[in-house]
């Protein structure tokens, strides 16, 4: 499996090198592209990472009706398709949206988000969320007792926050930076739908720009190896800052506060979050319920055909993969394995991935007719780290508190996988192929290199729509694919906890 | 001899631990000693998980000093994790009879009366988290029973268990072992545990004593075993 893996991402790597135009020189269009990469990911991992401290400290604090279901939310935009939720964004802070009607009423003009802005409070918009989950885990970890101890010593908010609070942050927030930096680099997706043109493009929509509208493939390389450089360096950075891990539960309730005060301005911080993130969740089922009608035809019958194609193959393969190289990495001297497959996959984007698979099937093959097997292998390469690390603690844990029971009793083979690891595992592999799934599902990504001009999946038929102003059936388009992501992962998170476990 | 450890060496990392002596047939032995001091070790190395490092051990016998875990003529109840929470009570009792609960009518029956010998006749379709701690040793205990294995290793199955519910799971070991016949050895961290036994074993400074019978040496301990108590 790992060496499926590593033939995958090297075999891109060698075809994106051989390809490219020697000797290698940036023209002014490309390095505006590196600019504007870098410039948008150190905005957005600053304003996400800044912005989602005090909602954390405010969410550890409080507790509060709907305090359970904001705790979900925040861990939706993960599985959000980026189109649809770029459409909710637009819903409200478009030309058009909510934000700019407010602003007409007090006679102020319209705000424009298309370019820089757009792409950064998209980009907010996703990783805020992450942020405040990563921080948060940060304020559960610090005992309750500390805090116990410093209200008997009396000690002022200053006092606690500068004691108990900083060092915590000095831990956590690099992890989260580098992280969300990351994230915001390689979001294709984003900038196709937000960005453009030569003040708002980024090396990733450059490379499209080359491929698809030019069919550059030389150039194309060129911005693939330079997006190869830009991730790993971002690479050294998160393998030296500590991967900080999402554990995606156990954040529990609120602790107990013994100082009085700051109440309203912890309520204020949570409603301004939570409306930041509700609102345009809230503006795609409303536009959407409307869209529905016109929008049953036979494209958006293709498109989701097209796009459930590609997610169960592409969900097998992850799932399938990373059964593989969980249990080999899960034998405790091989934990290595998963930071292999994690930085293979980060240093080489999916993008850059698609980027090479193209180069490598253009002379054989017509590219636009494998756009189906080809996303269907990038998607799962990009969820397969995920499953990974998932997968790793479950067979750990069952192996250190049962392995010798399970031994003893002569438990081997084909028994012991279906009495001893399949009931340990059913869990965490439920939650790994919901979310493999919903991924797939919404992955506007090397689609959009590969997508013949008659055939799309459906965030990249939502994306056409979109360009072409059919802003009704977009968003009937956007309810199918919320409700099919959506659906997928719920029904394989809920499937994996039935029945008893381990 | 129905025991027999020579020049065993079992390790962990770099801790070594040697026993070299013989327990008679039927016996019960008691180990005790301070934490760390290799007790788990040594019963983790007789039931074939720990690293031997030299020697040789013999069940009944036999030559296992080879022997897979599951091929030694021996049961260990582990600390903790001896149920497995997704299976009933019946359905972890009959691991015992096959590991991958294929059971005959004869078998099935087999399980049932085990259950109803630890005093749990009504108590096969419960789960682990619906029995209390003290029901859940009785279930192991079954297990135990069931398999008919002649040495039988306690690693202290019942120290989460109050003083009363313990003595009371140790009384039911001592009427199994009367009924089977068994050879037991088992770990303690009190005294007076250990006083029921036939022997008694200090594990200390990387080794386990030879067996003493119990009441001669708690008349008349040894200083370091002094020190200890």
């Amino acid at each position: 499996m790992l060496a499926c893996l590593a033939l995958l991402v090297f075999g891109s790597l060698i075809a994106v090198i051989s390809r490219a135009d020697w000797p290698i020189a940036l023209g002014p269009g490309d390095w505006a592209a590196v600019r504007f990469t870098l410039l948008q990911s150190v905005i957005s991992a600053l304003l996400s990472v800044v912005l989602a401290i005090p909602v954390a400290r405010a969410l550890s604090r409080r507790q509060f009706f709907g305090r359970g279901f904001l705790m979900v939310a925040l861990g939706a935009p993960f599985i959000l398709p980026v189109i649809v939720a770029v459409f909710g964004l637009l819903a409200i802070w478009g030309r058009s949206g909510l934000f700019s009607d407010v602003l007409g009423l007090v006679g102020l003009g319209r705000v424009d988000i298309y370019g820089f802005p757009g792409v950064v409070l998209a980009h907010v918009f996703f990783n805020l969320p992450l942020a405040t989950r990563l921080i948060l885990q940060g304020w559960v970890s610090i005992p309750a007792e500390h805090f116990r101890l410093s209200a008997q010593l009396g000690f002022s908010a200053w006092d606690e926050f500068r004691c108990l609070e900083i060092p915590m942050l000095r831990q956590v927030i690099p992890g989260a930076l580098v992280l969300v930096f990351i994230l915001c680099m390689t979001s294709f997706a984003t900038v196709l739908a937000l960005g453009g043109g030569p003040k708002a493009t980024s090396v990733e929509l450059a490379i499209y720009a080359a491929l698809r509208f030019d069919f550059d493939l030389g150039r194309a390389a060129v911005l693939a190896l330079v997006q190869v450089i830009l991730s790993g360096g971002a690479a050294i950075l998160l393998l030296s800052a500590g991967r900080p891990v999402d554990l995606g539960q156990g954040l529990g309730g609120a602790r107990r506060v013994w100082r009085q005060g700051g109440r309203g301005i912890d309520s204020f911080v949570i409603c301004t979050a939570a409306l930041f993130l509700l609102m345009p969740m809230g503006a795609i089922v409303l536009r959407g319920v409307g869209g529905l009608v016109g929008i049953l035809d036979v494209r958006l019958m293709e498109a989701l055909w097209m796009s459930l194609q590609i997610t169960a193959l592409s969900t097998l393969l992850a799932v399938g993969g990373a059964i593989g190289i969980a249990s080999l990495a899960a034998r405790s001297s091989r934990g290595w394995l998963i930071e292999v497959t994690s930085t293979m996959v980060l240093v080489v984007s999916p993008f850059v991935l698609g980027t090479g698979l193209f180069i490598i099937i253009n002379p054989w093959l017509d590219p636009f007719a494998m756009a189906l097997p080809v996303t269907a292998v990038v998607n799962a390469a990009l969820s397969l780290p995920f499953c990974v690390r998932v997968l790793v603690p479950a067979l750990q844990q069952v192996e250190r508190n049962y392995g010798r029971l399970g031994t003893s009793l002569g438990l081997s083979g084909w028994d012991r996988t279906r009495l001893m690891l399949w009931p340990a595992l059913r869990r965490p592999l439920g939650f790994a192929t919901g979310l493999s799934a919903a991924l797939s599902m919404g992955d506007l990504g090397v689609i959009a290199l590969f997508a013949p001009v008659d055939g799309a999946t459906l965030p990249l038929l939502m994306y056409r729509l979109m360009g072409a102003y059919q802003m009704d059936a977009a968003a009937g388009v956007a309810l199918v694919l919320v409700a099919v992501s959506f659906g997928l992962f719920a029904a394989f998170d809920r499937g994996g906890q039935l029945g008893r476990h381990l | 001899m129905a025991v027999t450890c020579e020049n065993l060496i079992f390790g962990r990392g770099t801790f070594r631990l040697a026993a070299d002596w013989s327990l008679p047939s039927g016996a019960s032995l008691a180990l005790i000693g301070p934490s760390g001091a290799g007790k788990s070790l040594f019963l983790g190395g007789l039931a074939g998980f720990d690293v031997r490092h030299g020697g040789q051990l013999r069940i009944d016998g036999a030559d296992v000093t080879d022997a897979a875990p599951q091929d030694r003529p021996l049961t260990l109840m582990f600390q903790d994790h001896n149920l497995f929470p997704h299976l009933s009570a019946f359905q972890n009792v009959a691991l015992g009879v096959d590991p991958g609960l294929r059971l005959n009518d004869a078998a099935k029956a087999e399980v049932t009366a085990a259950l109803a010998q630890v005093e749990l006749p009504d108590m096969s379709a419960r789960y682990p988290s619906e029995l209390s701690g003290g029901q859940q040793s009785r279930v192991a205990l079954a297990r135990a029973l069931i398999r008919r294995r002649p040495l039988l290793l306690l690693d202290e199955p019942f120290s989460a268990l109050g003083p009363g519910l313990r003595r009371e799971m140790l009384a039911l070991v001592e009427t199994i072992r009367g009924q089977q016949n068994c050879t037991l050895i088992f770990v303690t961290h009190s005294p007076e545990d250990a006083k029921t036994a036939d022997f008694v074993s200090f594990v200390h400074d990387g080794s386990v004593a030879k067996p003493v019978a119990a009441q001669a040496l708690f008349d008349d301990p040894p200083a370091t075993l002094q020190e200890y108590l």
